[in-house]
């Protein structure tokens, strides 16, 4: 799908998104543009509607008005293809403590239908900082280390859009200049991000942002 | 397709030998139903025949009912549901991959153990197949219409007697037909008519329930 300026292409389309939650309007008349190599941070106060917004986008919630569109096709129309090419990190971290580091990256990717060679899972642990835990069970690891778990999934799943609701939660300052890093290379090979957080995140290039206004349904950019 | 299947399969499969504590309870506890009747009523042969078919057939419902929770909750506490539903491969798929799973650690141990507590209850040796066999067609039906149930109430904190009003009307066909199958065996009768109703529901549940559970997913996860 990549021409010659890949900056061009749209990848994903919001068009009017209404969020309403438990009679409260979260936020209306939302549109914006992701295009590839493009990285959006999502910002607003506690309960502005950050996570809903992101579980609209990747399809995990139905938005009350508005559609969501993939390359300029419904995400409904084009869920294999979307999905295909769309990796979710959630706040919750997806990992089962019973299997081993190696086993729960090996199983998230069976979900995608995807498979990596032991030497690539080997160099993507190594970059995360989890060379020699591949074994260790899950359980064992702290909260930082299964984040980490969940950063190598994302460099093996090769996936063209990350949308990402708190990368940063339990990760030490190596492990945040790691997400800044993974970031920067995804965005010079033409992927695109969506994320959001509370932590300070500096990247050394242009960054768009969304601003969700808390209860009024309001929107800056 | 059939890839994602097996490996969720497995993957499930390697969970629960993982925590083999939580594997033994459903059959601990429908083996120590079964043996507490005889304590509690009477260990004469005539009552204990009368009554195995239902205390058999009730304890398995109930012991897979108990079980049910495990299918969905764990998944949906460490947010591995929301990447199952963000997968490319069809939802109706990996939810059946998850309740075969379910069915082989819960119904398949209770059908294997059913024989042992069917002739301590004094059921007669030509209705012991019959039972074995009522169980093996009606315990996949409960594993799958308990799906539907636990994906609906999979949010709801105490979910568990929401769950029970919502699944037991569904699970007493099978309760009936199964528990009067074993009866009529043990009356020396022909049982054709049970067993392929039994079939019937069966086929039903499993064309049916799958896309009915992963419709009933994706309402969970929107809200």
């Amino acid at each position: 799908m990549l021409d010659s300026d890949p900056t061009k292409i749209t990848m994903l389309e919001t068009r009017q998104l209404e969020c309403v939650r438990d009679d409260r309007l979260l936020f209306s008349d939302l549109s914006l543009t992701l295009s590839a190599g493009e990285i959006l941070q999502i910002e607003g106060a506690n309960g502005s509607g950050k996570t809903s917004l992101l579980r609209i986008l990747c399809g995990l919630r139905l938005a009350d008005e508005g559609e969501v569109l993939w390359q300029g096709e419904s995400v409904s129309d084009v869920r294999e293809d979307y999905y295909e090419n769309m990796i979710y990190i959630g706040h919750l971290p997806c990992i089962k403590g019973d299997l081993t580091t190696l086993e729960n990256i090996r199983s998230l990717l069976d979900t995608r239908s995807q498979s990596a060679p032991i030497e690539e899972i080997d160099v993507a642990l190594a970059k995360v900082g989890l060379a020699g835990f591949d074994d260790v069970a899950a359980k064992a690891l702290s909260s930082g280390q299964r984040r980490r778990i969940l950063l190598a999934f994302l460099l093996l799943a090769r996936a063209k859009l990350w949308i990402m609701d708190e990368p940063l939660t339990a990760l030490d300052v190596q492990g945040v200049a790691l997400v800044e890093s993974m970031l920067m290379e995804h965005r010079e090979a033409g992927g695109s991000a969506i994320f959001t957080t509370h932590h300070g995140m500096k990247l050394p290039c242009e960054m768009s942002s969304v601003t969700l206004g808390n209860g009024t349904g309001g929107l800056e950019c | 397709m059939l890839k994602a299947f097996y490996h969720l399969l497995s993957r499930d499969l390697r969970l629960a030998f993982r925590s083999r504590h939580e594997l033994a309870n459903p059959l601990i506890f429908f083996v120590l139903v079964v043996t507490l009747f005889p304590l509690a009523v009477s260990p004469s042969a005539e009552t204990l025949e009368v009554m195995a078919p239902g205390v058999i057939w009730v304890s398995a419902l109930l012991s897979v009912l108990l079980s049910l929770d495990r299918l969905f909750k764990q998944d949906y506490e460490d947010g591995s549901l929301d990447q199952l539903m963000l997968s490319p491969n069809p939802l109706v798929i990996l939810v059946l991959a998850k309740v075969c799973a379910h069915w082989l650690l819960t119904g398949l141990p209770l059908v294997l153990i059913a024989p042992l507590l069917g002739m301590f209850m004094y059921v007669p040796d030509e209705a012991i197949g019959v039972l074995m066999l009522s169980l093996l067609l009606g315990t996949p039906v409960l594993s799958l219409v308990g799906a539907i149930g636990v994906s609906l109430t999979v949010a709801v904190n105490r979910g568990g007697v929401l769950l029970s009003l919502i699944i037991l009307p569904l699970y007493i066909p099978v309760l009936i037909f199964g528990a009067n199958a074993v009866d009529v065996a043990s009356d020396g009768m022909s049982v054709r008519g049970q067993m392929l109703f039994l079939a019937a529901v069966l086929a039903l549940a499993l064309s049916l329930a799958p896309l009915a559970t992963a419709v009933a997913l994706r309402i969970t996860a929107s809200r």
